[in-house]
């Protein structure tokens, strides 16, 4: 019998690509999925999704979270933990279109929900905090659900199946964002679980990925210390962990997180120009070792407001980044923006290491 | 004693063609197994003696000698062996506790020889450290829980003490008196060289070394010899011994005879007097008299230096550990059962306490488990003996390592395990002048300081291969580690899969 | 210019630079074929007394006395090295008696016999020093020469 997703470590090659207004226009997904199409062999058909910032305007104070079932019964047991900790302000199925490309899918929910008062003062937490530990309780505990969106005015679209494809699956042609991001996969073994793939989410923060981490199971087990649970063994999760962790709960900035994430090598800290800048990369790095991300990567880490693009210190995969007007855009492959926007400029490849961060005017999300 | 119970362990075989009469065999050996008769024009050996130490080979020029296991056997069988029945000889002939040296001789697991380690392939590229920087640099102390902003929101950049290492590795506490001092100047000076550091053990810091305090770690054990303010000063860490892998539950014994006027000196007692350790602190009776004694060594050192408190690994280790870590103590060093000693009851060494890697396994996963790991740093010995054992030590979970023997071995030691004579032939665990000449420190340091350079080399390249360019990516990393032909419960207790899984 | 200097610190009184003296200089490509069975008559000598030895040989002075004394021109000075012609030794052995540090030895054939550095026989530069187990014997250039 073939391993399931989380019960094995599934090394995979991918496609990522993203697009984002800084203004906050609002755009349908059919440009995202175009850009999916000429890096087509990068995936193989095993897995392929989307995240959308700004798709939810009406419900934007609530959590969205994004559920696939296994069957009915599971349905019912985990709508019975929501209720018990939340309310629920719609609940729905997710609309989708047959396409002979996309079978064998699960129970496609998604609910608008906001943590029930009185359970989050008895708990003492904040409404993040208190997501998160439902969400992670959820996919840890309960056979069969799988949260894999929850952030507020965003949802993550994914499935087995080519990217493009997916995208036409779950209509996102009907969806407006200021910021989407895609990821194809071409992952190494057959798992066929649609919460394999890609992105991984968890409250606002979603991460699409290419590489591998040579680092994972130092990272595993250190974020593993604070509450967090990798129950797919993949790169993406721990990299959404990682990335939950040092800017939520320890407050770091996007720059400073990058500092972790991809440290500069000690040589490089070496020579910066100013003793601050020195002082606080050395900080950083001997505060987090375990939380320094090597081996090959690409990230694009979406969130509330923007995004950030990430490759590993040494430059290990491909990423550049193009821009029109108020459109940034981020791929694996020039072709991919081409795609989007044949007109793209100032492309550029990143160095390794070196965040490229996008936000969104303040107000205009 | 009217009968000889023993007959020699080891025989001296000399190829008579090629042997010169250059006497060299005679003159270096310390135990006076060779001699010369001159009537007869004969190199002659008392085998009884030998130790084989193997002094006399590497100095023989023509390579006429070897030495080798005698074949008179006792009537052995699987349940008596040789050594068991020769320890019954002697303590029945002498009434005493049989002693011994260095680590653990017995045929038990040895847990890295049963791990194996990854490498990429394909899914994600290999790094050459020849053409790719590749580090290997650590700080071992305490990490914050949390991180602190001043009112402009800039980063309050302010660690606990930190100690910086080069690579993942120290030299482990010997004393002076244990061993030599051109022994202790070789460790100083390649621990400068290399941006490491040795340790003192319990035996003082001569007053020749306090130039190399920067690269100290000043011991401070249960019999406090040669702790004083300036000792506790000179040093880069101080560290609480609180037990040795090799023997655990007991303190140590220096025989007056190896106190001399310079250690006398060096550990603050009487010359020629024994300096006996008490098995326990007597001021650490529990837990929270160890958190005590290191608040008052923090209140001594002004809160500037890190630390250590040093165990042996013993079964409960992990809840041990955890107590420690709760302790105020930056590091955490757990010395394994194979460990070596310059002295120890035989009994103990060959069957108390528990192998370092099923130790350091259990106490990473325990402290990850409370969430503590971060309080401390992990430093793990007890018989690293290559930079294979290293690689695998920092993926089950330790920061560092301590090594002991393999630089004893770097200094010429052939494991002759006799440490306890005083007559090493070598230079190094002895207090004899004529003897402790024979180490020249400028030979031994660079030695040292090869080794070293040797095994970063390695662990670089067994980094690069599994695709990881910095040390700290590699810590505690066991999906990197497979075993083979481990039992199920060892598998668990060491965290990592089967070979093939 | 390099010279083989001696440091009395790490001298072991082993005895292996006399031997390996004897070797380099025996022309013989064994060692026990070269020396076993004979008299050594090596260029430098371990001086020995109660705990403390030395090993001692010349110090190719800048201006030495055995030079000087030589009745018969076998002693001269090429490029820095002392250096001694057997054909022109009469066996006189007045360097013997003048050598300061005694660093000059009568050989098997009655001939004075002394350190050349090995730097015309098989080894190319000292023997004694290559051989030394703990380096107190060295090879090397030095600021305040003899």
């Amino acid at each position: 019998m073939i391993p399931l997703e989380g019960q094995i470590r599934i090394p995979s090659g991918c496609a990522i690509s993203a697009v984002i207004s800084k203004e906050g226009r609002r755009m349908t997904g059919e440009k995202i999925i175009e850009s999916m199409r000429p890096m087509h062999e990068r995936s193989n058909g095993l897995g392929g999704g989307f995240a959308g910032y700004g798709i939810y305007p009406e419900y934007k104070d609530l959590f969205a979270l994004h559920i696939f079932y296994d069957g009915e019964p599971c349905r019912a047991e985990c709508e019975a933990y929501l209720r018990d900790h939340l309310e629920i302000v719609k609940g729905e199925i997710i609309p989708t279109r047959k396409i002979p490309s996309i079978t064998d899918e699960p129970l496609i929910w998604r609910y608008f929900v906001t943590p029930l008062r009185s359970v989050l003062a008895s708990r003492q937490l904040d409404e993040n905090e208190f997501l998160a530990r439902i969400v992670m309780h959820i996919n840890t505990h309960l056979n069969g659900a799988y949260v894999f969106s929850s952030g507020k005015n965003m949802g993550v679209f994914k499935a087995v199946g080519f990217p493009e494809d997916v995208g036409e699956f779950y209509r996102l042609e009907e969806y407006e964002a200021y910021c989407w991001t895609a990821h194809g996969r071409y992952p190494t073994n057959t798992p066929g679980w649609w919460g394999g793939a890609h992105p991984f989410a968890l409250l606002d923060r979603t991460i699409v990925h290419n590489g591998e981490i040579s680092s994972y199971d130092a990272n595993r087990r250190y974020i593993e210390m604070f509450g967090y649970k990798c129950t797919l063994q993949t790169d993406t999760e721990v990299i959404t962990y990682i990335a939950d962790f040092l800017q939520r709960k320890q407050g770091l900035t996007l720059e400073e997180s990058a500092s972790v994430i991809a440290a500069p090598f000690w040589s490089t800290i070496k020579r910066k120009p100013t003793e601050e800048q020195r002082l606080k990369l050395s900080y950083l790095r001997k505060v987090f070792p375990s939380l320094l991300i090597t081996g090959p990567f690409s990230i694009i880490l979406g969130f509330e407001g923007g995004l950030m693009a990430l490759n590993d210190r040494l430059k290990l995969r491909s990423m550049v980044v193009g821009e029109k007007d108020d459109l940034v855009f981020i791929a694996s492959e020039e072709a991919a923006i081409r795609a989007m926007e044949p007109d793209a400029e100032n492309i550029w490849a990143p160095a390794g290491g070196e965040p490229v961060i996008v936000t969104v005017r303040e107000g205009a999300y | 004693m009217g009968i000889n119970y023993f007959y020699p362990e080891f025989e001296v075989v000399r190829n008579d063609a090629r042997c010169i009469r250059c006497k060299v065999c005679a003159r270096q050996c310390a135990n006076e197994v060779h001699a010369y008769d001159q009537d007869r024009d004969l190199m002659l050996s008392d085998e009884s003696k030998c130790v084989n130490c193997q002094r006399c080979v590497s100095l023989c020029p023509t390579r006429a000698l070897k030495i080798v296991k005698s074949d008179c056997r006792l009537r052995e069988n699987a349940n008596w062996d040789g050594d068991t029945i020769r320890e019954v000889y002697k303590q029945a002939g002498s009434g005493g506790v049989l002693l011994s040296s260095m680590g653990n001789p017995k045929p038990y697991p040895v847990y890295w020889d049963k791990i194996l380690i990854n490498a990429s392939q394909v899914t994600n590229p290999s790094i050459d450290p020849l053409r790719e920087p590749m580090e290997t640099r650590v700080f071992l102390g305490k990490k914050p829980q949390s991180l602190e902003r001043d009112e402009t929101g800039n980063l309050k950049c302010e660690l606990t003490p930190q100690l910086e290492l080069s690579m993942p590795v120290m030299f482990s506490a010997m004393s002076y008196g244990s061993i030599s001092y051109n022994a202790h100047e070789s460790l100083a000076r390649a621990s400068r060289e290399l941006g490491i550091y040795y340790n003192t053990g319990e035996g003082g810091l001569h007053e020749d070394f306090y130039v190399y305090g920067p690269n100290t770690i000043v011991q401070v054990a249960s019999g406090r010899f040669g702790v004083h303010r300036d000792y506790m000063e000179a040093g880069a860490a101080v560290e609480i011994k609180m037990g040795q892998g090799a023997k655990p539950g007991i303190g140590g014994h220096l025989p007056g005879t190896k106190v001399g006027a310079d250690i006398s000196r060096t550990r603050m007692i009487p010359e020629g007097s024994d300096a006996i350790s008490p098995a326990p602190h007597h001021d650490i009776y529990s837990i929270e008299d160890l958190r005590q004694l290191v608040y008052s060594i923090k209140e001594a050192t002004g809160h500037k230096k890190p630390v250590i408190v040093k165990v042996a690994a013993v079964h409960n280790i992990a809840a041990i550990a955890s107590g420690i870590a709760r302790s105020g103590a930056d590091i955490i060093a757990i010395d394994g059962f194979r460990g070596g000693t310059g002295a120890a009851p035989t009994r103990i060494r060959d069957s108390v306490g528990i192998p370092i890697e099923l130790a350091l396994a259990s106490v990473d996963q325990r402290l990850r488990d409370e969430g503590i790991r971060g309080n401390v740093s992990l430093v793990v010995g007890g018989s690293i003996r290559s930079s294979a054992d290293v690689v695998k030590a920092i993926a089950l979970g330790a920061d560092a390592c301590y090594i002991a023997t393999a630089a004893l071995l770097a200094l010429g030691c052939h494991l002759c395990r006799t440490c306890q004579t005083g007559n090493c032939n070598w230079g190094i665990a002895t207090q004899k002048p004529e003897l402790v000449k024979r180490l020249n420190p400028e030979i031994g340091y660079k030695r040292l300081v090869n080794l070293m350079t040797a095994w970063n080399h390695e662990i670089k390249e067994l980094m690069g291969g599994m695709g990881i360019n910095s040390i700290e990516a590699l810590r505690g990393n066991r999906l990197m580690l497979r075993g083979v032909g481990l039992t199920d419960a060892e598998l668990r207790i060491l965290g990592i899969s089967h070979a093939g899984e | 210019m390099k010279r083989v200097y001696v440091n009395e610190k790490w001298c072991l009184g082993c005895h292996l630079c006399e031997y390996n003296c004897a070797f380099a200089n025996s022309g013989e490509p064994d060692m026990a074929k070269a020396l076993r069975g004979k008299v050594i008559y090596p260029r430098i000598h371990v001086e020995e007394a109660g705990k403390i030895c030395y090993a001692v040989s010349c110090r190719h002075c800048t201006d030495p006395l055995c030079v000087k004394s030589c009745i018969s021109g076998a002693l001269s000075i090429q490029n820095g090295t002392v250096k001694i012609d057997h054909d022109k030794c009469v066996g006189c052995l007045t360097c013997v008696l003048v050598c300061p540090y005694g660093a000059v030895a009568p050989g098997p054939d009655g001939a004075a016999t002394k350190c050349e550095l090995c730097l015309e026989n098989a080894c190319g530069s000292p023997a004694c020093a290559a051989g030394c187990p703990n380096n107190a014997i060295v090879y090397e250039e030095r600021e305040a020469a003899v």
